[in-house]
């Protein structure tokens, strides 16, 4: 029979003007797969950093095996059993994949302090094998993909023989093939006994592999359901707390046929091979392919982040050199980076200093001074025609949600005014009820003249905006499809279609 | 052929490259001034040159940890010099025993960095500020302590032979290469055991390379912090007692600037300073390039003033080869 192995009474956690979680009930059982949802900033995170240690309760039982405990650091959670996979990777980049798995708890030598790493690397072998994973040992972290070091992360999670397992949206970086080894190893675990929490924002895997699921929205645990009884639109609406409609793919005919962009043969070594492609005026393309197919690269590599080999931009019909982002900004093109954190805002800095950033020539009297009037005056338009929500526009980025951050990145690439905006996975990281808001800022964008490549994994997401999908696998465009020609199975199928002979 | 182009872009870009440019670099200097002066290649300066180098090298193994935890440390230079006079002030001014001098002016050295490394770990003072501080306080309680002037260790001729007499000389005739180079190489190697093969120094790597991620991995991340910040100032404890030893006094105003050298010795020798990297060997190559740099510079009669200057470009130029081995 299957026991309790957490019990959470009415957790409270309040962080400086926030109350983080309120009243939050909870319970795992041995051999059960308990799937966590909510929106961003619902406080799924936080509640599991309680059980991790991480940060302490204000108020509540937290009860692991029967046990009323206060876990007080990550160390005392691993001796508690257990183990968490974090959203953010947690790796040391410049360690060995074995010294990652091993940290805090290295194979000693009979002498004291002294590592023994040849035993470290063997046990991390034996792991890897037992887990059907091909990863080296002694491979540095930083050279590994990023799916790759979720793997690690995944194997030292579960190189603690943890009798709870709580992953933090495993699944965000990696390929449907590696979700499913994810999942063969999760259903191993359920059969051993374990309990996993699984944190996920992919609410299609849950009826794959979740027993039950509990929802949570504003701190607050809003129910538990058994996933055999919950459907997706009850799950959301928990989600949310209103019942959203999930508009069918509503893609206005496109009806100018004048060409803004033009690629041909870009080609760098093995990352770009080739590829070609063009993008007409007030059109959505998306580029669809896995992790690591060399979309994010093209992208940059026509914004002049990155240097190509061989091949020609036009645009509007010129041919353009582009060697520098300034370049393409002032050809009209503009970036959206996956990362806004790291390359698209400074999170320090205000709005009205963020959307101004890439047009500051504009803003400028007498050559060197700011006009601060007209930096607030065009601020407050974007704020307004965009929709941000802030208490005011002086707000430091740092404190917006992630939808309104990436509505700020967009606010500067509409100040900048320029004609194409390259949306490199526009909507990562941000909330359900937050999403169909961007979906529709872009339709508007394009309704207005602008053209959008939208770079994006999320195949419902390409399904739904693109008038067209171009398809990429190891640097090369494998396909192009119409708004009409494509499904899900024939993206994917470019997708994969890989040239290489694999040993 | 796939795998080939591979290693050689992953031998540029690998660490260990740093250390083969730093040491090829240090050959280049040596024969440089060996064929441009004769008085550079005799014995009698190559032990000069290794002397010379000794005080700056075990400071430099000190901050090669802290710096590879992506801290950093400005107090090795005076806490070298406290531990010089409290050495003076066992062994002279109270008449202890110098065996009981020695431990007791390293233990001062140990004592001042891991005050360090609770404000920094423990108080969560920024490296910078809480070792710009323990320079100050390390500065003026050696001044206080010492009265203002040197102490002198006359009266105990055998802590000087210490570091200036040569075990080495006793067993090959001739071969007088002092003791301190024999404490530098000693140091060196336990430095670079203690960085390679104990857990703390994979902890100083991997505090380096993701704190946060060594945090959650249940590792005490305020113990092992604190415990590199101590080893700074234990290897600042060894520098202080050798510098006195090879001066045959103490001197209180001695110190300042010693840290310099030691960052610059650090970074020359490929040890990143955003964390993470490092090694004890390139830190050796380095303090090495830098006295050598000195010896031979003075050899040509260039003026002090224009061998740091040279220095400082050397230091730019080892950083900016860095940069340019990382670039994509």
């Amino acid at each position: 029979m299957s026991e309790v192995l957490i019990q959470m009474e009415g957790i409270e956690k309040r962080f400086p003007g926030v109350l983080a979680l309120d009243e939050c009930h909870f319970e795992l059982r041995t051999g059960e797969v308990h799937a966590l949802v909510g929106e961003n900033g619902a406080g799924k995170s936080t509640l599991m950093k309680i059980i991790g240690g991480i940060y302490s309760k204000d108020a509540g039982h937290l009860y692991i095996e029967g046990q009323d405990v206060e876990v007080e650091n990550p160390r005392m959670a691993q001796e508690l059993g257990v183990s968490i996979v974090h959203q953010e990777l947690n790796l040391m980049p410049h360690l060995t994949v074995a010294q990652n798995i091993f940290i805090g708890r290295e194979p000693r030598e009979k002498i004291p302090f002294m590592m023994d790493d040849k035993t470290a690397n063997k046990e991390a072998t034996r792991l890897f094998e037992k887990l059907n994973l091909e990863l080296a040992p002694e491979t540095k972290i930083a050279n590994l993909t990023i799916a790759k070091q979720q793997m690690v992360e995944i194997a030292k999670a579960l190189s603690f023989n943890a009798k709870i397992l709580i992953m933090d949206e495993p699944t965000a970086a990696l390929t449907d093939a590696e979700i499913e080894d994810l999942f063969t190893i999760i259903r191993q675990l359920r059969e051993n006994g374990v309990g996993i929490i699984h944190i996920s924002h992919r609410l299609e895997e849950l009826k794959l592999i979740a027993d039950r699921v509990s929802v949570m929205r504003d701190g607050r645990m809003i129910d538990t359901l058994l996933t055999e009884e919950a459907s997706i639109d009850k799950i959301i609406s928990l989600m949310v707390g209103r019942t959203i409609y999930e508009s069918e793919p509503e893609i206005p005919e496109n009806p100018s046929e004048e060409i803004v962009l033009e690629v041909r043969n870009l080609n760098r070594g093995k990352v770009l091979r080739n590829v070609s492609f063009d993008l007409k005026k007030g059109e959505i393309v998306g580029f669809a392919g896995l992790m690591g197919a060399g979309r994010t690269e093209v992208a940059r590599a026509i914004f002049g982040a990155d240097s190509f080999t061989s091949g020609e931009i036009h645009i509007k019909g010129k041919k353009v050199q582009i060697k520098t982002p300034k370049d393409a900004v002032a050809h009209g093109i503009g970036y959206l980076s996956e990362d806004r954190k790291r390359y698209g805002l400074t999170l320090g800095m205000d709005i009205v200093e963020n959307t101004a950033m890439a047009s500051m020539k504009k803003f400028l009297n007498k050559y060197i001074w700011v006009d601060f009037k007209k930096t607030t005056v065009k601020t407050k338009q974007i704020v307004e025609s965009l929709k941000i929500k802030t208490p005011k526009i002086t707000q430091k980025v740092k404190f917006l949600s992630g939808g309104n951050q990436q509505k700020v990145v967009i606010g500067k690439w509409l100040t900048a005014d320029t004609d194409i905006l390259i949306f490199d996975e526009p909507t990562r990281g941000i909330d359900v009820g937050a999403k169909s808001e961007i979906y529709k800022l872009l339709n508007d964008l394009v309704e207005r003249g602008k053209s959008i490549i939208m770079i994006s994994s999320e195949l419902p997401e390409i399904l739904r905006m693109s008038h067209r999908v171009v398809v990429m696998c190891e640097g090369r465009v494998t396909g192009v499809l119409s708004a009409k020609e494509m499904t899900q199975e024939k993206i994917m199928k470019f997708a994969t279609m890989r040239n290489d002979v694999k040993h | 052929m796939k795998n080939e182009t591979l290693s050689t872009t992953t031998l540029f870009r690998s660490d260990a490259m740093q250390r083969i440019m730093a040491f090829s670099a240090l050959i280049v200097l040596v024969i440089g001034f060996s064929i441009a002066s004769p008085y550079f290649r005799t014995f009698d300066n190559f032990v000069g040159i290794l002397l010379a180098t000794s005080v700056n090298g075990v400071l430099a193994l000190g901050a090669t940890f802290v710096i590879i935890t992506a801290g950093i440390d400005l107090s090795v230079g005076t806490v070298m010099t406290f531990a010089a006079v409290m050495t003076g002030v066992f062994i002279t001014n109270l008449g202890l025993p110098i065996p009981v001098g020695v431990v007791g002016g390293v233990l001062a050295g140990s004592f001042a960095g891991f005050s360090n490394g609770v404000m920094i770990s423990r108080m969560k003072i920024p490296p910078f500020i809480a070792t710009l501080g323990m320079l100050y306080i390390t500065k003026g309680l050696s001044l206080i302590i010492s009265g203002l002037k040197p102490i002198y260790f006359n009266d105990t001729p055998l802590f000087r032979e210490m570091a200036m007499g040569s075990l080495l000389g006793n067993i090959f005739p001739g071969f007088d290469v002092p003791n301190a180079v024999l404490i530098l190489f000693g140091a060196a190697l336990l430095a670079h055991i203690i960085l390679s093969r104990t857990i703390l120094g994979r902890y100083t790597f991997a505090l380096g390379s993701n704190e946060e991620a060594t945090r959650l991995s249940g590792v005490n991340v305020i113990a092992w912090k604190t415990a590199v910040y101590t080893l700074a100032g234990f290897f600042s404890g060894v520098g202080g007692v050798l510098i006195a030893a090879r001066l045959n006094s103490a001197q209180p105003a001695l110190g300042a600037g010693y840290e310099l050298d030691a960052i610059a010795a650090v970074v020359i020798g490929g040890t990143s300073l955003s964390g993470g990297e490092g090694s004890i060997s390139g830190t050796i190559i380095g303090a090495f390039i830098i006295s050598t740099l000195t010896n031979g510079l003075r050899i040509l009669s260039v003026p002090q003033e224009w061998q740091i200057v040279i220095t400082g470009g050397i230091v730019i130029a080892a950083v900016f080869l860095d940069i340019l081995r990382r670039r994509r």
